[in-house]
């Protein structure tokens, strides 16, 4: 009866010590962000508040609706907990959800649980959230926009947490790129529409019944810096998965890397910002490795959220 | 994957279960850090690991199958590894005949390497949760200062969980109830099912939203002041010491003795 919709846990073992490292690292960064900036937005109530909403994804993940040949269609919830909390709580109610799904039940790993986090709260919760604002403000206010925007940001979410999802197989030589790529985003596209249907489903009874839960929504923190959070996690993304590949060890993406050959350019940039990529005076060649991936990884994402937040700053200002 | 509801706790008396759970969780975690590291392919570690978490479970008194029984739920997951095999570059062990797909003997190395890990790793986890409350779970964490609203939070969902998940199993049963299926007639459509679906989530979305209103009230009628306090308490005794150290001992000698 219970069955966990998306194969995306991802369970200890299928992904290397230095990618999942960076993801643990980036996961803290960006949860320590969130209880910040939602300590602000809900005070003495977020513990409750995110606790029991934390419990209701848990729960909703197991409503599911008959598709076809026995299978069915479910919820992740990431875009539902952005559309109505707004990201940065959506942040951390799925990483409660998901670090309960992993201490208690196992389900997705330990070491590798940050990916875990980011591939299934923060990115389908800032990539839905964002999909979702954009869109209504080219559709404007009307019920229809905001069923096509939740729509839209609910199956590019799922898609987005799906490659993500890949990409972390790819560089950890667990699956090579050139299968697991449309393996994963094919299979999503189709779990992506359950997503997506039910996801509507919920935001039209919300518009009908509590217009003022979604009005809610849309006022939380996280609203303008939702697009750069997006971009500088693709960036902390890409480098994460670039790096292992500057440890020699030979794996499928570096073929395909080196048949399409944007190896070498690829590297360049992070060659320049790491000599040798290695840091000097640690011996042992996998610590240097992952040190380095680490490092760049915080610069990289620091950079990233430091131009969003100073043009956050200065677009409020110039309102 | 399927989801066991009764409680993951498995009580019994043994010297597992009255460690501190600080020594369980970093433990826990080591193991599985060790199995990552661990080369692929360096047999007898992997063999010594997977003794070790046997005498683990021995000490336990949950029977020698206990964890092996409920780890299968990474099996689904092995499909994502599946192609290492036939992408692996290296010397050829065998074609598959009519398709010219080749078997690669790194490639088998790396997928069994692969398989091994996360078996031993969700045993690892699997003993964890059976030997260890909740609660002291999240104590631990908080003892090793994970965000404290981060871990104050998951033990708020773990309290309402089942309630929660109760009343979306009311939910599924009340929606059966009114779903009786007229032979010959042709069901409706997916997208009006998906609708109904959403609209359930949404309200049981409401509901949680009004509880935690009514949580929130109940706290401070009782003090709640922001902090969450908890009677939890722990101590290391000189036998948590004593099997930190050891259980380090033995995750760290194999690895180094694989260096040389």
């Amino acid at each position: 009866m219970w069955f966990a919709p998306y194969a995306l846990h991802i369970p200890d073992g299928f992904l290397s010590t230095a990618v999942s490292t960076v993801g643990w690292l980036v996961a803290l960064i960006v949860i320590g962000i969130a209880i910040r900036l939602t300590r602000h937005q809900l005070g003495e109530r977020q513990i409750p508040l995110m606790g029991l909403l934390a419990a209701f994804i848990f729960a909703a993940q197991a409503i599911n609706f008959p598709v076809a040949a026995g299978t069915s269609g479910h919820l992740l919830g990431g875009t539902l907990a952005a559309i109505v909390m707004g990201p940065w709580a959506a942040t951390l109610i799925m990483t409660a959800v998901i670090a309960t799904q992993g201490l208690l039940f196992q389900d997705g790993g330990l070491l590798v649980m940050g990916w875990n986090i980011l591939n299934m709260g923060v990115f389908t919760a800032f990539t839905g959230y964002a999909v979702y604002v954009l869109m209504r403000r080219l559709m404007g206010e009307g019920a229809r926009s905001r069923f096509v925007a939740a729509f839209v940001g609910a199956w590019l979410s799922v898609e987005v947490g799906a490659i993500a999802t890949a990409f972390e197989l790819a560089a950890s030589g667990t699956s090579p790129l050139s299968l697991g790529l449309p393996a994963m985003a094919s299979v999503h596209a189709l779990i992506g529409l359950g997503e997506a249907i039910i996801t509507t489903g919920a935001i039209a009874l919300l518009r009908a019944s509590r217009p003022k839960v979604l009005e809610a929504g849309e006022t939380a923190p996280g609203r303008k810096g939702a697009s750069f959070v997006v971009v500088g996690l693709m960036v902390a993304l890409v480098v994460a998965i670039l790096s292992p590949l500057a440890s020699g060890s030979p794996d499928g993406l570096e073929a395909v890397a080196e048949r399409e050959g944007f190896l070498n350019r690829a590297l360049d940039p992070l060659f320049e910002l790491l000599p040798d990529y290695s840091v000097p005076f640690v011996l042992n060649e996998a610590v240097t490795t992952i040190l380095a991936v680490v490092l760049g990884t915080v610069i990289v994402f620091g950079v990233a959220w430091a131009i969003g937040r100073a043009t956050i700053r200065k677009e409020t200002v110039g309102e | 994957m399927h989801y066991d509801l009764t409680d993951q706790y498995h009580h019994r008396s043994s010297p597992i279960h009255h460690l501190d759970p600080r020594v369980k969780v970093v433990v826990t975690f080591l193991y599985i850090l060790a199995l990552s590291i661990t080369p692929e392919g360096t047999w007898w570690i992997f063999g010594f690991f997977l003794a070790l978490i046997l005498v683990a479970v021995w000490l336990t008194h949950l029977g020698l199958v206990f964890t092996i029984r409920r780890s299968f739920i990474v099996l689904p997951f092995l499909l994502a590894a599946v192609a290492v095999p036939f992408t692996t570059p290296g010397s050829i062990l065998l074609r598959v005949p009519g398709l010219g797909w080749t078997v690669s003997e790194p490639g088998v190395v790396r997928f069994v390497s692969i398989l091994i890990r996360s078996w031993l790793a969700v045993q690892a986890a699997i003993l964890l949760t059976a030997t260890t409350r909740f609660p002291d779970l999240l104590w631990a964490l908080g003892a090793f200062r994970f965000p404290k609203p981060l871990v104050s939070t998951i033990s708020f969902m773990y309290r309402y969980l089942f309630v929660l998940v109760d009343e979306a199993l009311r939910m599924m049963r009340a929606r059966a109830a009114r779903s009786a299926q007229v032979p010959g007639r042709s069901r409706p459509s997916i997208r009006w099912q998906g609708r109904v679906a959403g609209s359930m989530v949404g309200s049981l979305f409401l509901r949680a939203l009004a509880r935690s209103e009514r949580v929130y009230a109940a706290m401070l009628a009782r003090g709640y002041d922001g902090h969450m306090r908890s009677l939890i308490r722990f101590r290391m005794t000189n036998l948590d010491w004593l099997i930190f150290v050891l259980a380090v001992l033995f995750l760290v000698t194999p690895l180094i003795l694989s260096l040389r």
